[in-house]
């Protein structure tokens, strides 16, 4: 029972975790109908940009943070404007090829930055460990709980209240008619990657302060596929509950099996999600099927 | 002065190879194929042959990808299936290494097939996904099975022999590999003169309607996956005799992608781009680990930098490809050869 109860909190933080970095990539599928596999590299730029910030430079991590935050927001923009606009109305393949080299592209800057080698965070959450329920976990695995918890709910407040989250929605749902009602569509997807860069640069920040910054921070951009083909890949809470879903599968399949089969597991529940029901739990019906 | 290149008979239409400019250039081509390994050193041997091997794999996952229009991010996983089954037939089983890598194209062809599955109900997007969790699992399976692969530890495959004489050596596997490669781009320029090839065609420019038009789309997208992972196979059971060393890291998602970059900044649905891709995409690194080496003392920074410079070059030339020329190398190459045709009139 504590075993479970251990893993079962274990696999929350790392669904939350998961929870964050799909979030951004379904913001942008949402509102541009983007795959992005860089959105790993987006996590391990915002890893790497915080270490800097709290670690290299010392600022207060308030601070560091807000810089991080400014940061992916220029970087958003700006892979939006330089390498995505122009490939517009592009096949598939191209729009997926482009954000694959550009994750090549983004990884060789970070390691030319900061070389290879594994780097210890500068914790700035605290990280003793706690008692809940009888199981040990670090605090700073159940505040990245909450913290996931916070951005999933001001995303929310974002896309419910605000003008820009309400034009993004727009944007997603007809971008003809959007552009008809004055909203600039271009604005739009400049937002969309800004946003997912944001909550990636927050995910890598809380991963990082779990685990140090490394290479493998990236590793998180593959993880996301099951994540958002369980929950639907245009569907914010299809988001959190696919990530909290394969966060306790991976860590379940992991302690009661092992072998690495946690490794795998997600990728079997999404080829299964795949042939069964492709739009996810939470997805629109729309997919075309052949 | 001609317009154009326009055909009056049947038969014009349908050759391989359209104008005696065409045809010069393709004995210029061979001739230079035939005279390369005599003056060439063994660095460039190497790059050679490994170009031959890219070659084959990128031929094969264009038939996929370019015609079929099946976009898959498994070719890596695909490559392991042939690498793994030559190298464990040959090492376990002693088998001669044409006959392992004659079954490990099988196999592979098979295994290509398996995975091919979901393109019945998936496409675009969702296929590549799918693919991909394809490639993760083929590699699971590969370093946890252990007791037929090995799992993570490499294996190692003897030698190749044929007649007495040492195939691996650079030189000898030179001869045998592009003869391969010559082979696959023939096999696969014909495949799409055939009723199966223009199948592949007409799922990739419109599957409902080729369906309508009584294009078995269950039957030809295995069909594409199979012979597409033939080669493939092929690419990888040749990857295992050459460099007589297998291991999974050879195969990861990076060489899907690497892949997936040859046939894109060659050409997409294109034998020839095929091969333009993958003399590029191998040539790359090692230009730039040539002018590493020249600057590094000059610059003595260079040396540690280098691999990330590659990488960033890998990704910068797929994105300025993409941006400024997205039907790659081949493109440019007819742009260059309607210049001079038409020079000087050229609109």
């Amino acid at each position: 029972m504590e075993l479970f109860i251990q893993l079962t909190l274990t696999g929350l933080t790392n669904g939350a975790i998961l929870a964050l970095a799909a979030l951004g990539f379904v913001l942008i599928y949402k509102a541009s109908d983007v795959i992005n596999f860089a959105q790993g590299e987006f996590l391990l730029v915002g890893g790497y940009v915080t270490y800097a910030m709290i670690g290299q430079f010392g600022l207060a991590w308030p601070i560091g943070m807000l810089i991080t935050i400014a940061v992916s927001i220029g970087l958003g923009a700006l892979v939006e404007r330089f390498v995505l606009r122009p490939l517009i109305g592009e096949p598939i393949i191209s729009v997926i090829m482009v954000t694959i080299g550009l994750s090549s592209l983004l990884r060789a800057i970070v390691s030319t930055i900061w070389g290879n080698t594994p780097k210890a965070f500068p914790s700035f959450i605290p990280s003793e460990p706690v008692k809940v329920f009888g199981a040990t976990i670090g605090a700073d695995r159940l505040w990245a709980i909450v913290i996931a918890i916070v951005m999933l709910g001001l995303f929310t407040f974002f896309f419910r209240r605000s003008k820009e989250g309400i034009a993004m929605r727009a944007v997603a749902d007809d971008q003809q008619a959007a552009l008809s009602m004055g909203i600039s569509v271009k604005k739009i997807f400049a937002w969309a990657w800004s946003i997912a860069a944001i909550s990636a640069a927050v995910g890598g920040a809380l991963v990082a302060n779990i685990v140090g910054v490394s290479q493998e921070l990236s590793h998180f951009g593959l993880r996301v596929f099951p994540v958002v083909i369980l929950g639907g890949l245009d569907s914010i809470p299809g988001a959190i509950i696919g990530g909290i879903i394969i966060g306790l599968l991976e860590t379940y399949t992991g302690g009661y099996i092992g072998h690495g089969l946690n490794q795998v597991i997600p990728f079997a529940v999404l080829i299964l999600i795949l042939m069964v029901r492709p739009y996810g739990l939470f997805g629109q019906e729309i997919i075309e099927r052949v | 002065m001609n317009s154009g290149i326009f055909h009056s008979t049947y038969k014009a239409d349908m050759g391989l190879r359209h104008t005696y400019l065409e045809k010069a250039r393709w004995v210029i081509f061979a001739i230079f194929l035939l005279a390369f390994p005599f003056f060439a050193n063994r660095y460039y041997l190497t790059l050679a042959n490994t170009i031959g091997i890219a070659t084959i794999g990128a031929i094969g996952l264009n038939i996929l990808v370019g015609y079929t229009g099946q976009i898959s991010l498994g070719q890596g996983g695909f490559m392991a299936v042939g690498a793994y089954t030559a190298a464990i037939l040959t090492i376990n089983m002693g088998m001669p290494w044409w006959a392992s890598t004659l079954v490990a194209c099988v196999v592979t062809a098979i295994v290509g097939a398996l995975f091919g599955i979901p393109s019945l109900r998936l496409k675009g997007l969702y296929l590549a996904i799918a693919t991909l969790a394809s490639q993760e699992i083929i590699i699971w399976i590969v370093t946890h099975w252990d007791a037929v692969t090995g799992g993570v530890d490499a294996l190692v495959v003897p030698a190749p022999m044929l007649f007495g004489i040492t195939m691996s050596s650079d030189f000898n596997f030179y001869w045998l590999v592009w003869a391969l490669a010559g082979v696959t781009a023939l096999l696969t320029a014909n495949l799409f003169r055939t009723h199966i090839g223009r199948a592949f065609v007409a799922i990739r420019d419109q599957d409902i309607a080729a369906e309508v038009m009584g294009i078995n789309l269950f039957k030809y997208k295995l069909l594409s996956f199979a012979v597409s992972s033939f080669f493939v196979g092929m690419a990888g059971a040749l990857t295992a005799h050459y460099r007589s060393i297998v291991t999974w890291e050879r195969f990861t998602v990076d060489i899907s992608v690497l892949y997936l970059a040859m046939i894109i900044i060659g050409g997409l649905g294109s034998v020839r781009g095929a091969f333009f891709g993958a003399t590029f995409i191998t040539l790359l690194p090692a230009t730039l680990t040539n002018l590493g080496r020249s600057l590094k003392s000059t610059f003595p920074v260079v040396d540690s930098i280098l691999p990330f410079i590659q990488q960033a070059a890998f990704g910068l030339v797929i994105i300025l490809f993409l941006v400024f020329e997205p039907e790659g190398i081949n493109k440019m190459w007819k742009d260059i050869k309607d210049y001079f045709r038409l020079w000087p009139f050229s609109y």
